[in-house]
Protein backbone atom coordinates (compact mmCIF):
# COMPACT_ATOMS: atom_id res chain seq x y z
CA UNK A 1 0.00 0.00 0.00
CA UNK A 2 2.75 2.59 0.72
CA UNK A 3 4.94 1.69 -2.35
CA UNK A 4 1.32 2.87 -4.30
CA UNK A 5 1.62 5.35 -2.08
CA UNK A 6 5.48 6.59 -3.30
CA UNK A 7 3.61 6.38 -6.97
CA UNK A 8 0.70 7.89 -7.20
CA UNK A 9 2.10 11.99 -8.19
CA UNK A 10 4.26 10.54 -10.38
CA UNK A 11 0.85 8.39 -12.14
CA UNK A 12 -0.71 11.51 -11.79
CA UNK A 13 2.25 13.68 -13.12
CA UNK A 14 2.74 11.13 -16.07
CA UNK A 15 -1.19 11.70 -17.70
CA UNK A 16 -0.12 15.96 -17.11
CA UNK A 17 2.97 15.27 -19.15
CA UNK A 18 1.33 13.13 -22.30
CA UNK A 19 3.54 13.57 -25.28
CA UNK A 20 5.53 16.36 -23.71
CA UNK A 21 8.87 16.13 -24.03
CA UNK A 22 9.79 18.41 -21.57
CA UNK A 23 8.45 16.63 -18.43
CA UNK A 24 9.88 13.36 -19.14
CA UNK A 25 13.53 14.38 -18.10
CA UNK A 26 11.78 15.32 -14.67
CA UNK A 27 10.04 11.69 -14.85
CA UNK A 28 13.26 10.00 -15.00
CA UNK A 29 15.01 11.96 -12.47
CA UNK A 30 12.26 11.79 -9.99
CA UNK A 31 11.55 7.45 -10.81
CA UNK A 32 15.35 7.15 -10.94
CA UNK A 33 15.63 7.30 -7.01
CA UNK A 34 15.39 3.87 -6.08
CA UNK A 35 14.30 2.94 -2.05
CA UNK A 36 16.37 1.16 0.08
CA UNK A 37 15.28 -2.82 -0.51
CA UNK A 38 12.76 -3.92 2.14
CA UNK A 39 13.74 -6.23 4.89
CA UNK A 40 11.87 -9.18 6.27
CA UNK A 41 10.94 -9.64 9.70
CA UNK A 42 8.23 -10.46 12.17
CA UNK A 43 9.58 -7.98 15.01
CA UNK A 44 7.20 -6.17 17.00
CA UNK A 45 7.97 -2.50 17.41
CA UNK A 46 6.21 -0.26 19.64
CA UNK A 47 6.70 3.51 19.27
CA UNK A 48 5.54 5.50 22.81
CA UNK A 49 4.18 9.06 20.99
CA UNK A 50 2.95 9.50 17.67
CA UNK A 51 4.33 13.52 17.61
CA UNK A 52 7.32 14.56 14.74
CA UNK A 53 9.69 11.59 15.79
CA UNK A 54 7.11 8.69 16.60
CA UNK A 55 4.81 9.86 13.13
CA UNK A 56 7.73 9.93 11.19
CA UNK A 57 9.66 6.48 12.42
CA UNK A 58 6.21 4.93 11.93
CA UNK A 59 6.70 6.22 8.08
CA UNK A 60 9.99 5.15 7.36
CA UNK A 61 10.02 1.94 9.21
CA UNK A 62 6.43 0.99 7.44
CA UNK A 63 8.32 1.64 4.26
CA UNK A 64 12.07 -0.16 5.16
CA UNK A 65 10.44 -3.85 6.93
CA UNK A 66 7.64 -6.12 5.22
CA UNK A 67 5.77 -8.42 7.70
CA UNK A 68 6.76 -6.08 10.91
CA UNK A 69 4.12 -5.89 13.73
CA UNK A 70 4.65 -1.78 14.08
CA UNK A 71 2.25 -0.07 17.14
CA UNK A 72 2.11 3.20 18.03
CA UNK A 73 1.17 4.30 20.94
CA UNK A 74 -0.95 8.09 21.33
CA UNK A 75 -3.76 9.34 22.80
CA UNK A 76 -3.41 12.13 21.12
CA UNK A 77 -5.85 12.97 18.70
CA UNK A 78 -4.54 16.57 17.34
CA UNK A 79 -1.45 16.48 15.78
CA UNK A 80 0.43 19.96 16.74
CA UNK A 81 3.14 21.48 14.34
CA UNK A 82 5.14 22.87 16.72
CA UNK A 83 7.50 25.49 14.87
CA UNK A 84 4.07 27.39 14.02
CA UNK A 85 3.27 28.42 17.67
CA UNK A 86 5.77 31.09 17.22
CA UNK A 87 3.94 32.33 14.17
CA UNK A 88 0.62 32.07 15.38
CA UNK A 89 1.59 34.09 18.75
CA UNK A 90 2.66 36.82 16.36
CA UNK A 91 -0.92 37.02 15.27
CA UNK A 92 0.94 35.62 11.31
CA UNK A 93 -1.39 32.63 11.06
CA UNK A 94 -4.95 31.37 12.95
CA UNK A 95 -4.45 28.68 15.24
CA UNK A 96 -5.76 26.38 12.79
CA UNK A 97 -2.06 26.60 11.39
CA UNK A 98 -0.34 23.65 13.37
CA UNK A 99 -3.46 21.70 13.75
CA UNK A 100 -3.71 18.50 11.91
CA UNK A 101 -5.13 14.83 13.11
CA UNK A 102 -2.60 12.14 14.13
CA UNK A 103 -4.39 9.48 12.44
CA UNK A 104 -3.89 11.38 8.76
CA UNK A 105 -0.07 11.00 8.93
CA UNK A 106 0.16 7.17 10.10
CA UNK A 107 0.06 4.97 7.38
CA UNK A 108 -1.41 1.71 6.71
CA UNK A 109 -0.25 -1.64 8.46
CA UNK A 110 0.92 0.54 11.38
CA UNK A 111 -1.57 -0.02 14.53
CA UNK A 112 -2.37 3.23 16.25
CA UNK A 113 -3.80 2.31 20.03
CA UNK A 114 -5.23 5.91 20.61
CA UNK A 115 -4.40 5.64 23.81
CA UNK A 116 -1.22 7.03 26.45
CA UNK A 117 1.29 4.97 27.64
CA UNK A 118 1.12 4.04 31.15
CA UNK A 119 3.83 1.82 31.57
CA UNK A 120 6.79 0.83 30.55
CA UNK A 121 8.76 -2.36 31.35
CA UNK A 122 12.26 -2.32 29.84
CA UNK A 123 13.05 -5.53 31.67
CA UNK A 124 10.07 -7.47 30.81
CA UNK A 125 9.94 -5.89 27.23
CA UNK A 126 6.26 -4.57 27.58
CA UNK A 127 4.72 -1.29 27.35
CA UNK A 128 0.76 -0.83 29.05
CA UNK A 129 -1.51 1.73 28.07
CA UNK A 130 -3.67 3.91 30.24
CA UNK A 131 -6.61 1.21 29.15
CA UNK A 132 -4.62 -1.32 30.64
CA UNK A 133 -3.40 -2.72 27.37
CA UNK A 134 -0.17 -4.86 27.58
CA UNK A 135 2.11 -4.49 24.65
CA UNK A 136 4.96 -7.18 24.10
CA UNK A 137 7.52 -5.78 21.86
CA UNK A 138 11.14 -6.70 20.85
CA UNK A 139 12.24 -3.29 20.11
CA UNK A 140 10.84 -0.12 21.64
CA UNK A 141 11.07 3.35 20.71
CA UNK A 142 10.25 6.08 22.62
CA UNK A 143 9.39 9.57 21.24
CA UNK A 144 7.50 10.29 23.95
CA UNK A 145 8.21 14.40 24.12
CA UNK A 146 8.13 16.23 27.11
CA UNK A 147 5.77 17.67 29.71
CA UNK A 148 4.96 21.23 30.27
CA UNK A 149 5.11 21.53 34.04
CA UNK A 150 3.17 23.92 34.67
CA UNK A 151 2.83 23.09 38.30
CA UNK A 152 6.24 24.05 38.22
CA UNK A 153 5.15 27.69 38.22
CA UNK A 154 3.52 29.26 41.63
CA UNK A 155 -0.33 30.86 41.61
CA UNK A 156 0.02 29.80 37.15
CA UNK A 157 -3.34 27.71 35.86
CA UNK A 158 -3.39 26.91 31.90
CA UNK A 159 -6.63 28.77 32.59
CA UNK A 160 -5.36 32.32 33.01
CA UNK A 161 -3.51 32.11 29.74
CA UNK A 162 -5.51 35.14 27.07
CA UNK A 163 -6.55 37.42 29.98
CA UNK A 164 -4.84 40.29 32.05
CA UNK A 165 -1.82 40.34 30.00
CA UNK A 166 -0.81 36.46 30.71
CA UNK A 167 0.58 34.37 27.54
CA UNK A 168 1.84 31.23 27.36
CA UNK A 169 2.93 30.17 23.92
CA UNK A 170 4.56 26.96 24.19
CA UNK A 171 0.93 25.43 25.73
CA UNK A 172 -0.93 24.87 22.60
CA UNK A 173 -2.36 26.34 19.29
CA UNK A 174 -5.03 27.97 21.31
CA UNK A 175 -2.88 28.80 23.84
CA UNK A 176 -0.70 30.26 21.45
CA UNK A 177 -3.36 32.49 19.90
CA UNK A 178 -4.99 33.84 22.72
CA UNK A 179 -1.24 35.34 23.72
CA UNK A 180 -1.31 36.88 20.54
CA UNK A 181 -4.42 38.90 21.52
CA UNK A 182 -2.57 39.56 24.70
CA UNK A 183 0.37 40.36 22.98
CA UNK A 184 -1.73 42.65 20.44
CA UNK A 185 -3.14 44.80 23.33
CA UNK A 186 0.06 44.70 24.98
CA UNK A 187 1.91 46.44 22.00
CA UNK A 188 -1.34 48.70 21.38
CA UNK A 189 -0.53 50.60 24.67
CA UNK A 190 3.00 49.28 26.02
CA UNK A 191 4.11 48.79 29.55
CA UNK A 192 6.44 46.17 31.15
CA UNK A 193 6.86 43.01 29.57
CA UNK A 194 8.47 39.53 30.82
CA UNK A 195 10.13 37.55 29.08
CA UNK A 196 12.28 34.52 30.18
CA UNK A 197 13.30 30.77 29.98
CA UNK A 198 12.91 27.78 32.42
CA UNK A 199 16.24 26.84 34.27
CA UNK A 200 15.63 22.87 33.06
CA UNK A 201 16.17 21.41 29.39
CA UNK A 202 13.87 23.02 26.99
CA UNK A 203 12.78 22.69 23.49
CA UNK A 204 13.59 25.46 21.30
CA UNK A 205 15.30 27.51 23.31
CA UNK A 206 15.54 29.95 20.79
CA UNK A 207 11.30 30.48 20.99
CA UNK A 208 12.10 32.78 24.21
CA UNK A 209 13.99 35.06 22.42
CA UNK A 210 12.03 34.89 19.37
CA UNK A 211 9.00 36.14 21.29
CA UNK A 212 10.91 39.06 22.56
CA UNK A 213 11.89 40.16 18.70
CA UNK A 214 8.74 39.95 17.55
CA UNK A 215 6.70 41.77 20.69
CA UNK A 216 9.88 44.81 20.42
CA UNK A 217 8.68 44.73 16.41
CA UNK A 218 5.13 45.00 17.34
CA UNK A 219 5.58 48.22 19.84
CA UNK A 220 7.92 49.59 16.93
CA UNK A 221 5.45 49.18 14.11
CA UNK A 222 2.66 50.85 16.47
CA UNK A 223 4.63 53.73 17.86
CA UNK A 224 4.56 52.89 21.65
CA UNK A 225 7.91 51.24 22.07
CA UNK A 226 9.38 54.37 23.97
CA UNK A 227 6.51 53.37 26.29
CA UNK A 228 7.56 50.09 27.05
CA UNK A 229 10.29 48.01 28.84
CA UNK A 230 11.17 44.59 27.44
CA UNK A 231 12.76 42.27 30.19
CA UNK A 232 14.26 39.22 29.57
CA UNK A 233 15.27 36.88 32.57
CA UNK A 234 17.79 34.47 31.49
CA UNK A 235 18.06 31.70 33.79
CA UNK A 236 21.53 31.51 33.81
CA UNK A 237 24.73 33.72 33.02
CA UNK A 238 23.93 33.54 29.11
CA UNK A 239 21.32 33.69 26.83
CA UNK A 240 21.65 30.79 24.01
CA UNK A 241 24.02 28.07 24.72
CA UNK A 242 26.05 28.13 21.99
CA UNK A 243 28.77 31.15 22.57
CA UNK A 244 29.04 32.83 19.29
CA UNK A 245 25.20 33.12 18.88
CA UNK A 246 25.05 34.18 22.96
CA UNK A 247 27.33 36.78 21.54
CA UNK A 248 25.13 37.54 18.80
CA UNK A 249 22.08 37.77 20.78
CA UNK A 250 23.45 40.04 23.78
CA UNK A 251 24.55 42.61 20.93
CA UNK A 252 20.95 42.76 19.37
CA UNK A 253 19.36 42.90 22.49
CA UNK A 254 21.51 45.54 23.45
CA UNK A 255 20.34 46.94 20.11
CA UNK A 256 17.05 46.39 20.53
CA UNK A 257 16.84 47.92 24.34
CA UNK A 258 16.06 44.69 25.89
CA UNK A 259 16.79 44.76 29.51
CA UNK A 260 18.70 40.92 30.18
CA UNK A 261 17.98 39.94 33.96
CA UNK A 262 20.94 37.38 34.67
CA UNK A 263 20.20 34.43 36.97
CA UNK A 264 16.52 35.06 37.22
CA UNK A 265 13.97 31.86 37.02
CA UNK A 266 10.63 32.55 37.81
CA UNK A 267 9.14 30.81 40.23
CA UNK A 268 5.86 32.25 40.11
CA UNK A 269 2.88 35.01 39.63
CA UNK A 270 0.43 36.95 41.30
CA UNK A 271 -2.34 37.84 39.25
CA UNK A 272 -4.17 39.94 41.73
CA UNK A 273 -0.52 42.21 41.75
CA UNK A 274 0.40 41.70 38.31
CA UNK A 275 3.67 40.35 39.31
CA UNK A 276 6.29 37.63 38.78
CA UNK A 277 8.67 36.19 41.43
CA UNK A 278 12.00 35.20 40.29
CA UNK A 279 14.78 33.35 42.21
CA UNK A 280 17.94 34.09 42.12
CA UNK A 281 20.54 31.82 43.35
CA UNK A 282 23.52 32.39 45.67
CA UNK A 283 26.34 33.24 44.30
CA UNK A 284 30.19 33.11 45.34
CA UNK A 285 32.68 35.09 43.97
CA UNK A 286 36.44 35.92 44.77
CA UNK A 287 36.92 39.77 45.90
CA UNK A 288 40.14 40.47 46.42
CA UNK A 289 41.23 36.75 47.81
CA UNK A 290 38.40 36.52 50.12
CA UNK A 291 35.07 34.34 49.14
CA UNK A 292 32.02 36.81 48.80
CA UNK A 293 28.83 34.44 49.05
CA UNK A 294 25.74 36.34 47.68
CA UNK A 295 22.86 34.26 49.34
CA UNK A 296 20.00 33.40 47.16
CA UNK A 297 17.05 35.55 46.90
CA UNK A 298 13.85 36.64 45.59
CA UNK A 299 12.54 39.57 42.86
CA UNK A 300 9.53 40.80 42.28
CA UNK A 301 8.64 42.59 38.56
CA UNK A 302 5.54 44.08 37.66
CA UNK A 303 4.13 43.14 34.18
CA UNK A 304 1.43 44.29 31.72
CA UNK A 305 2.32 41.42 29.75
CA UNK A 306 4.02 37.75 30.32
CA UNK A 307 5.11 35.07 28.26
CA UNK A 308 5.00 31.86 30.84
CA UNK A 309 7.60 29.31 30.26
CA UNK A 310 7.04 26.50 32.55
CA UNK A 311 9.73 24.02 33.66
CA UNK A 312 10.16 21.07 31.25
CA UNK A 313 10.75 17.64 32.61
CA UNK A 314 10.10 13.46 30.99
CA UNK A 315 6.50 12.70 31.09
CA UNK A 316 5.40 10.72 34.33
CA UNK A 317 5.53 7.18 32.32
CA UNK A 318 9.23 7.99 31.56
CA UNK A 319 10.58 8.95 34.60
CA UNK A 320 9.12 5.75 36.16
CA UNK A 321 9.90 3.43 33.46
CA UNK A 322 13.76 3.26 34.83
CA UNK A 323 15.16 4.48 31.41
CA UNK A 324 16.10 7.74 32.31
CA UNK A 325 19.81 8.67 33.46
CA UNK A 326 20.12 8.42 37.09
CA UNK A 327 22.95 10.89 37.42
CA UNK A 328 22.58 13.35 34.65
CA UNK A 329 19.54 16.11 34.62
CA UNK A 330 18.19 14.71 38.00
CA UNK A 331 14.96 15.31 38.57
CA UNK A 332 13.92 15.75 34.45
CA UNK A 333 14.12 11.91 33.39
CA UNK A 334 15.62 12.63 29.75
CA UNK A 335 16.43 9.03 28.59
CA UNK A 336 20.23 7.18 28.65
CA UNK A 337 20.58 7.40 25.21
CA UNK A 338 24.19 7.18 23.09
CA UNK A 339 24.21 10.57 22.20
CA UNK A 340 25.61 9.55 18.33
CA UNK A 341 23.65 6.30 17.79
CA UNK A 342 20.52 7.31 20.01
CA UNK A 343 20.09 4.00 21.64
CA UNK A 344 19.59 3.24 25.15
CA UNK A 345 22.67 2.70 26.99
CA UNK A 346 21.31 0.28 29.09
CA UNK A 347 18.94 -1.22 27.06
CA UNK A 348 20.18 -2.24 23.24
CA UNK A 349 16.62 -2.36 21.49
CA UNK A 350 15.18 0.73 23.42
CA UNK A 351 15.89 3.91 21.14
CA UNK A 352 14.60 7.39 21.58
CA UNK A 353 13.93 10.17 19.52
CA UNK A 354 12.99 13.60 20.05
CA UNK A 355 12.78 15.98 22.92
CA UNK A 356 12.82 12.72 25.46
CA UNK A 357 16.69 12.05 24.56
CA UNK A 358 19.30 12.76 26.97
CA UNK A 359 21.81 14.33 25.09
CA UNK A 360 23.33 17.66 25.61
CA UNK A 361 21.51 19.10 22.39
CA UNK A 362 18.96 18.90 19.88
CA UNK A 363 15.37 19.68 21.30
CA UNK A 364 13.32 20.56 18.22
CA UNK A 365 11.76 19.31 14.97
CA UNK A 366 15.39 19.84 13.38
CA UNK A 367 16.99 17.41 15.22
CA UNK A 368 13.97 14.79 15.25
CA UNK A 369 14.28 15.30 11.09
CA UNK A 370 18.35 13.94 12.04
CA UNK A 371 17.49 11.57 14.50
CA UNK A 372 15.03 9.28 11.95
CA UNK A 373 17.84 8.05 9.74
CA UNK A 374 20.00 7.04 12.63
CA UNK A 375 17.42 5.45 14.42
CA UNK A 376 16.39 3.77 11.17
CA UNK A 377 18.99 2.43 10.24
CA UNK A 378 20.41 1.10 13.82
CA UNK A 379 16.99 -0.64 14.10
CA UNK A 380 16.88 -2.17 10.61
CA UNK A 381 20.30 -3.43 10.93
CA UNK A 382 19.89 -4.63 14.29
CA UNK A 383 16.99 -6.94 12.93
CA UNK A 384 19.04 -7.91 9.96
CA UNK A 385 21.87 -8.66 12.74
CA UNK A 386 24.24 -5.92 11.49
CA UNK A 387 25.64 -3.50 12.91
CA UNK A 388 24.35 0.06 12.13
CA UNK A 389 26.90 3.31 10.93
CA UNK A 390 25.02 6.32 11.12
CA UNK A 391 25.26 8.88 13.93
CA UNK A 392 23.93 11.70 14.79
CA UNK A 393 26.26 14.77 15.59
CA UNK A 394 23.61 16.86 17.40
CA UNK A 395 22.47 18.84 14.96
CA UNK A 396 19.93 21.46 15.92
CA UNK A 397 18.18 24.02 13.71
CA UNK A 398 16.79 27.63 14.96
CA UNK A 399 15.47 30.21 12.49
CA UNK A 400 15.76 32.87 15.45
CA UNK A 401 13.43 35.51 13.85
CA UNK A 402 14.22 39.24 14.73
CA UNK A 403 11.51 40.90 13.76
CA UNK A 404 8.51 39.94 11.50
CA UNK A 405 10.29 39.34 7.41
CA UNK A 406 13.60 39.13 9.16
CA UNK A 407 15.48 35.87 11.00
CA UNK A 408 19.01 34.40 11.28
CA UNK A 409 19.11 30.68 10.32
CA UNK A 410 21.41 28.70 13.16
CA UNK A 411 22.69 25.45 12.87
CA UNK A 412 24.81 23.83 15.49
CA UNK A 413 26.11 20.69 16.35
CA UNK A 414 27.05 18.72 19.96
CA UNK A 415 30.79 20.82 19.79
CA UNK A 416 29.05 24.72 19.23
CA UNK A 417 30.15 24.25 15.87
CA UNK A 418 28.05 26.52 13.87
CA UNK A 419 27.08 24.06 10.67
CA UNK A 420 25.21 26.06 7.85
CA UNK A 421 23.45 24.10 5.23
CA UNK A 422 23.93 26.71 3.19
CA UNK A 423 27.65 27.66 3.96
CA UNK A 424 28.95 30.89 1.97
CA UNK A 425 25.37 31.56 0.65
CA UNK A 426 23.29 31.79 3.68
CA UNK A 427 25.34 33.46 6.45
CA UNK A 428 24.18 32.16 10.03
CA UNK A 429 24.63 35.56 12.18
CA UNK A 430 23.08 37.54 9.40
CA UNK A 431 19.45 38.80 10.33
CA UNK A 432 18.16 38.36 6.31
CA UNK A 433 14.70 37.74 4.92
CA UNK A 434 16.13 34.57 2.61
CA UNK A 435 16.02 33.12 6.33
CA UNK A 436 12.39 34.48 7.46
CA UNK A 437 10.88 32.81 3.92
CA UNK A 438 12.55 29.70 4.47
CA UNK A 439 10.60 30.07 8.17
CA UNK A 440 7.68 31.09 6.84
CA UNK A 441 7.21 28.84 4.08
CA UNK A 442 9.46 26.32 3.71
CA UNK A 443 9.45 25.52 6.92
CA UNK A 444 5.67 23.37 7.17
CA UNK A 445 6.47 21.61 4.04
CA UNK A 446 9.73 19.81 5.50
CA UNK A 447 8.25 19.48 8.50
CA UNK A 448 4.85 17.09 6.63
CA UNK A 449 7.65 15.58 4.66
CA UNK A 450 9.44 14.29 7.37
CA UNK A 451 6.37 13.14 9.34
CA UNK A 452 6.26 10.91 6.06
CA UNK A 453 9.08 9.81 6.13
CA UNK A 454 10.45 11.74 3.10
CA UNK A 455 12.46 14.12 4.36
CA UNK B 1 19.53 20.24 6.57
CA UNK B 2 20.36 16.59 6.15
CA UNK B 3 20.52 16.06 2.56
CA UNK B 4 18.98 17.92 -0.08
CA UNK B 5 17.85 15.64 -2.48
CA UNK B 6 15.59 15.72 -5.72
CA UNK B 7 12.84 13.39 -4.05
CA UNK B 8 13.14 15.28 -1.05
CA UNK B 9 12.99 18.34 -2.98
CA UNK B 10 9.74 17.13 -4.68
CA UNK B 11 8.03 15.84 -1.45
CA UNK B 12 8.20 19.59 0.27
CA UNK B 13 7.08 20.95 -2.56
CA UNK B 14 3.87 18.75 -3.13
CA UNK B 15 3.39 19.48 0.83
CA UNK B 16 3.64 23.41 0.16
CA UNK B 17 1.42 23.29 -2.69
CA UNK B 18 -0.59 20.14 -2.32
CA UNK B 19 -0.06 17.21 -4.33
CA UNK B 20 -2.77 18.22 -7.63
CA UNK B 21 -1.79 21.54 -7.55
CA UNK B 22 1.91 21.29 -7.69
CA UNK B 23 1.54 18.32 -10.32
CA UNK B 24 -0.58 20.54 -11.97
CA UNK B 25 1.96 23.49 -12.29
CA UNK B 26 4.69 21.38 -13.04
CA UNK B 27 2.21 19.92 -16.03
CA UNK B 28 1.51 23.78 -16.82
CA UNK B 29 4.95 25.04 -17.07
CA UNK B 30 6.16 22.50 -19.05
CA UNK B 31 2.95 22.43 -21.02
CA UNK B 32 3.84 25.87 -21.64
CA UNK B 33 7.35 25.32 -22.48
CA UNK B 34 6.80 22.32 -24.88
CA UNK B 35 4.36 25.23 -26.66
CA UNK B 36 7.18 27.54 -26.91
CA UNK B 37 9.28 24.85 -28.40
CA UNK B 38 6.67 23.66 -30.80
CA UNK B 39 6.11 27.32 -32.13
CA UNK B 40 9.77 27.69 -32.49
CA UNK B 41 10.34 24.80 -34.32
CA UNK B 42 6.82 25.00 -36.41
CA UNK B 43 7.83 28.81 -37.23
CA UNK B 44 11.54 27.36 -38.07
CA UNK B 45 12.29 31.59 -36.76
CA UNK B 46 11.93 33.80 -34.24
CA UNK B 47 10.05 36.26 -34.89
CA UNK B 48 11.47 39.91 -33.78
CA UNK B 49 8.36 41.25 -33.77
CA UNK B 50 6.67 39.05 -31.03
CA UNK B 51 9.96 38.77 -29.78
CA UNK B 52 9.26 42.67 -29.03
CA UNK B 53 6.52 42.67 -27.24
CA UNK B 54 7.29 39.69 -24.98
CA UNK B 55 10.37 41.73 -24.01
CA UNK B 56 8.10 44.42 -22.95
CA UNK B 57 6.32 42.59 -20.93
CA UNK B 58 9.05 41.72 -18.91
CA UNK B 59 9.00 44.05 -16.92
CA UNK B 60 5.77 43.53 -15.63
CA UNK B 61 6.63 39.30 -14.70
CA UNK B 62 9.17 40.92 -12.84
CA UNK B 63 7.56 43.30 -10.78
CA UNK B 64 4.30 40.69 -10.39
CA UNK B 65 6.33 37.81 -9.07
CA UNK B 66 7.96 40.07 -6.90
CA UNK B 67 5.08 41.64 -5.31
CA UNK B 68 3.57 37.88 -5.20
CA UNK B 69 6.21 36.80 -3.17
CA UNK B 70 5.42 39.88 -0.70
CA UNK B 71 1.99 39.19 -1.03
CA UNK B 72 2.16 35.82 0.03
CA UNK B 73 4.65 35.85 3.08
CA UNK B 74 4.86 38.72 5.69
CA UNK B 75 7.85 40.35 4.40
CA UNK B 76 8.83 43.59 1.98
CA UNK B 77 11.24 45.50 0.74
CA UNK B 78 12.40 46.99 3.77
CA UNK B 79 13.63 43.07 5.53
CA UNK B 80 16.13 43.26 2.68
CA UNK B 81 19.14 42.26 4.98
CA UNK B 82 21.93 41.19 2.95
CA UNK B 83 23.15 40.51 -0.60
CA UNK B 84 21.88 36.85 -0.57
CA UNK B 85 18.42 38.49 -0.41
CA UNK B 86 19.05 40.97 -3.06
CA UNK B 87 20.13 37.93 -4.92
CA UNK B 88 16.70 36.25 -4.39
CA UNK B 89 14.94 39.32 -5.12
CA UNK B 90 16.56 39.61 -8.49
CA UNK B 91 15.91 35.67 -8.39
CA UNK B 92 12.26 35.86 -8.33
CA UNK B 93 12.07 39.12 -10.91
CA UNK B 94 14.30 37.42 -13.39
CA UNK B 95 12.38 33.90 -13.14
CA UNK B 96 8.77 36.29 -13.10
CA UNK B 97 10.54 38.52 -16.05
CA UNK B 98 11.39 35.15 -18.12
CA UNK B 99 8.49 33.28 -17.44
CA UNK B 100 5.68 35.76 -19.00
CA UNK B 101 8.10 36.54 -21.54
CA UNK B 102 7.93 33.02 -22.84
CA UNK B 103 4.53 33.22 -22.23
CA UNK B 104 3.29 35.85 -24.17
CA UNK B 105 5.64 35.06 -27.41
CA UNK B 106 3.92 31.78 -27.24
CA UNK B 107 0.28 32.96 -26.96
CA UNK B 108 0.87 35.21 -29.84
CA UNK B 109 2.71 32.72 -31.85
CA UNK B 110 -0.20 30.19 -31.19
CA UNK B 111 -3.19 32.64 -31.55
CA UNK B 112 -1.73 34.54 -34.72
CA UNK B 113 0.03 32.83 -37.73
CA UNK B 114 3.58 32.66 -38.24
CA UNK B 115 4.87 36.06 -39.27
Amino acid sequence: MFEQDQRKPIIASRRGFLGLAAGGALLAAGAGQTRAQMVQTKARIVIVGAGAGGTGIANKLAARLSGAEITIVDGRKQHWYQPGFTLIAAGLKPASYSVSATGDWLPQGVNWVEEYAAGIDPEAQTVTTEGGTKLDYDFLIVASGLTLNWAGVEGFDLSMVGKDGIGAVYAGPEQAEATWREMDAFTDKGGVALFGRPATEMKCAGAPLKYTFLTDDYLRRKGTREKSQLIYAANNKALFGVPIVNEKVKLLFNDRGVDVRWSHVLKGIDLGTKTATYTIPEVQEIKDGQIVVTPAKEEKIAFDFINVIPPMIAPQVIRDSGLSWADKWVGQGWIEVDQSTLRHLRYPNVFGIGDINGVPKGKTAASVKWHLPVVEDHLVAMIEGKEGTQTFNGYTSCPMITKIGRAMLIEFDYKDNLVPSFPGVIAPLEELWISWLMKEIGLKPTYNAMLRGKA
Amino acid sequence: MKELTFETLLAVFEEMFGSGLFWFMVALAAGITAAYLYVLIRDRALSMRKFLVAQLSMPFGAIAAVVFVWQITNSGLSDIGGPVDVIILLGVAAIGAVGLAILVYTAQSLLRKAG
